[in-house]
């Protein structure tokens, strides 16, 4: 069962709600209803599944109707039409006690403006989720002074909100998040207002603690970058409509339509496409066994000078080059193996293209792309490194 | 040209008022009497020169030595004026209709800021109390509570009780919206998002609200003089009608001097709060 499950939600914005779902299905626009009738789309048929430990971020520019889908999944804001399943309970049919209870144990919010309680002490701060539940004051105390530590805050414990900088402020608003001990974290734009430095610290760290938690988190940003960096899987939304869902590559590699392309257009590719996205079947490959008279057959036959020599199960041997194999068969020999040669450059299918560039720089054969056991996966040859820089499949 | 007076239906109103209440407002005349002359009883029962050391600790306790100083100086001024029980008597008049205002005006003002219909009622409601000219209350309010210190503190009341309201109402609505979402996000009850949250971060906006209440309270219960409410006021209007400046200006000094003491007492309330 998934964590989190989205099904057909809709908000709708203005005086009659209801009276704008017969537009919506003729396909009426966002911006032609709101001319017509004054009512403002907030979020159009947006439906989506979140599984237990994942970050799934939904992504989209100012007005998407991002902020307000994230604000439905604690019922901040109350949808118009659809379902919120969590842990496969319907939020939107809970009473208000019930939905109380939801919000205090099991979801947990950060905002993007920190939203710190400026009168409380950050120990307060901390504390705020376990008062509200009547915790009592020794052991809150306690767990918030457990988390502050956690984020790296240990010392500023009875600072008041306003003298910690912004990085430091949001670790408060993340930490406030953490202390009731939630099992899905909620995240509004929650790195957006932070210097580009302190930016990336706080995505690592958050990818560090979510290491160690594992926490269900649904971030919401309009930084691509930041979203390839964090989401597991990412949506992306335009005018309230979730238009892609899919894993960073996916998104990048096999935009769905126009909108997504030009959203990823100017992203840093060679830090999101891996090797295993790039990499071709090689032209040719041999056995061992096979000697060097169908090696050079082969090599001619595909166009290329140096071919691949796998073992049993596609085992990388190495690569013999034309040349040799031509000596070996003018000397008449059978037996491969002394020409084949193993130093050759090999990659994970995982390896970020970032950090295949200097090797493709250097080496003067294509790079092979193997399995944790040493299993031939495909090649890369340098061509095919450029065009996934520039985003233009073969 | 045509004529269209809706004075003759105040009139009616307020006749229809005393003829049919007369018993609530006579009970509500005996309770804010004893209440008042209770408190000038307190005031006036120790010796003057007591009261001003008292006056001038709570002084220095709230607001610091440089207030210390001046209520301690401004009191021993308006006793060599020979104006104390007057004094006296206006305070424990601004005290207690203040007090019925801010009882009165902070719930409404919390209220006017949960619901956006009762703001919407009520907001011209208080611009109709604060921008009738405060000698118009003195006329129901002699009406239906007779002359002296009830009909002032009525009429004081109703003047001086906008700005609680309004305050209270601003100081809750400017809480900023995210931090309300936060406070929501964790579960809070209403009751819990008020007390926790809304109010304490409104108290500065609130504590202005109270400081200006009082100042209206003051300036009203001088003019509330006009029908025998007593105290400052009297004097002032003596000096006025009598054409005796010194006594006018003695009078009118005296007032100025409780004003600014209980301006900046009720000021640093609301500063050291913040802190």
């Amino acid at each position: 069962m998934p964590k989190i499950e989205v099904k057909n939600i809709y908000k709708i914005f203005g005086s009659r709600p209801k009276s704008i779902f017969p537009h919506l299905e003729k396909g009426m626009s966002k911006d032609e209803i709101l001319e017509k009738t004054g009512h403002t789309v907030g979020i159009n048929n947006a439906s989506f599944q979140v599984e237990q430990g994942e970050t799934f971020v939904i992504m989209g520019l100012s007005g998407s109707g991002k902020s307000t889908l994230i604000r439905c999944l604690n019922r901040l804001i109350e949808p118009s039409a659809g379902e919120v399943l969590i842990d496969g309970e319907n939020i939107l049919e809970t009473s208000y006690q019930e939905l109380l209870k939801m919000r205090q144990r099991k979801l947990a919010m950060v905002f993007q403006r920190f939203a710190l309680f400026p009168h409380r002490t950050i120990v307060k701060n901390v504390e705020y989720g376990l008062e509200i539940q009547g915790v009592e004051a020794q052991v809150r105390r306690e767990k918030a002074y457990e988390v502050l530590e956690l984020v790296g805050l240990k010392g500023y414990e009875e600072s008041m909100p306003d003298q910690l900088s912004g990085g430091m402020q949001q670790r408060v608003g993340l930490a406030r998040a953490l202390a009731t001990d939630p099992d899905v974290l909620l995240m509004d734009e929650a790195f957006s207002a932070l210097d580009p430095l302190i930016k990336k610290e706080m995505q690592d760290e958050l990818l560090e603690l979510q290491a160690k938690m594992h926490k269900t988190i649904v971030f919401i940003t309009h930084d691509l970058d930041e979203a390839l960096k964090l989401g597991d899987r990412i949506a992306v939304m335009k005018d309230g409509k979730i238009v892609q869902i899919g894993t960073p590559e996916e998104i990048l590699t096999d935009p769905a339509n126009a909108y997504v392309k030009e959203f990823v257009q100017d992203v840093d590719r060679t830090k999101v496409i891996t090797a295993a996205t790039i990499m071709r079947k090689p032209d040719a490959v041999m056995s061992p066994k096979e000697g060097p008279r169908v090696a050079v057959r082969k090599m001619e036959e595909a166009g290329i000078s140096s071919i691949y020599v796998t073992g049993k199960d596609k085992y990388l041997k190495g690569l013999v080059r034309i040349e040799d194999a031509v000596r070996l068969a003018k000397e008449g020999k059978d037996n491969l193996e002394e020409v084949i040669i193993k130093d050759i450059p090999t990659t994970a299918p995982d390896t970020p293209m970032v950090d295949l560039l200097p090797v493709a720089a250097t080496t003067s054969y294509p790079i092979v792309v193997v399995s944790e056991d040493n299993k031939m996966l495909g090649i890369i040859v340098r061509v095919s490194v450029i065009s996934g820089i520039i985003g233009r499949g073969d | 040209m045509f004529t269209l007076h809706i004075g003759p239906a105040f009139e009616a109103l307020i006749d229809w008022l005393t003829d049919n209440f007369s018993g609530v407002f006579d009970l509500i005349r005996k309770v804010l009497l004893s209440g008042i002359t209770g408190l000038e009883d307190i005031l006036l029962f120790l010796p003057s020169l007591i009261l001003i050391v008292i006056f001038a600790l709570v002084a220095w306790k709230i607001a610091g030595r440089g207030v210390a100083a001046f209520t301690l100086l401004g009191f021993l001024l308006i006793v060599g004026m020979e104006l104390w029980p007057q004094t006296m008597k206006t305070l424990a008049l601004v005290m207690a209709s203040a007090l019925i205002a801010l009882v009165l005006g902070i719930p409404l003002g919390i209220w006017a800021a949960r619901n956006d219909m009762v703001e919407k009622f009520v907001r011209p409601v208080l611009d109709f109390m604060q921008t009738m000219p405060a000698f118009v209350y003195l006329i129901p309010a002699v009406l239906f509570f007779k002359l002296g210190k009830v009909p002032g503190a009525v009429a004081t009341v109703i003047f001086s009780m906008p700005p609680a309201v309004r305050l209270t109402n601003l100081g809750i609505r400017q809480v900023p919206e995210d931090v309300v979402e936060a406070a929501k996000s964790f579960g809070s009850t209403p009751r819990q998002l008020l007390y926790k949250v809304q109010l304490p971060i409104a108290t500065p906006t609130i504590l202005a609200g109270v400081n200006q209440t009082i100042m209206l309270a003051l300036s009203m219960v001088v003019i509330s003089a006009m029908i025998g409410a007593g105290g400052l006021g009297s004097e002032v209007l003596k000096g006025i009608t009598q054409l005796k400046i010194g006594l006018g200006f003695e009078s009118g000094i005296a007032v100025v001097i409780l004003a600014m003491i209980l301006d900046r007492i009720t000021q640093a309330l609301g500063g050291t709060k913040s802190k």
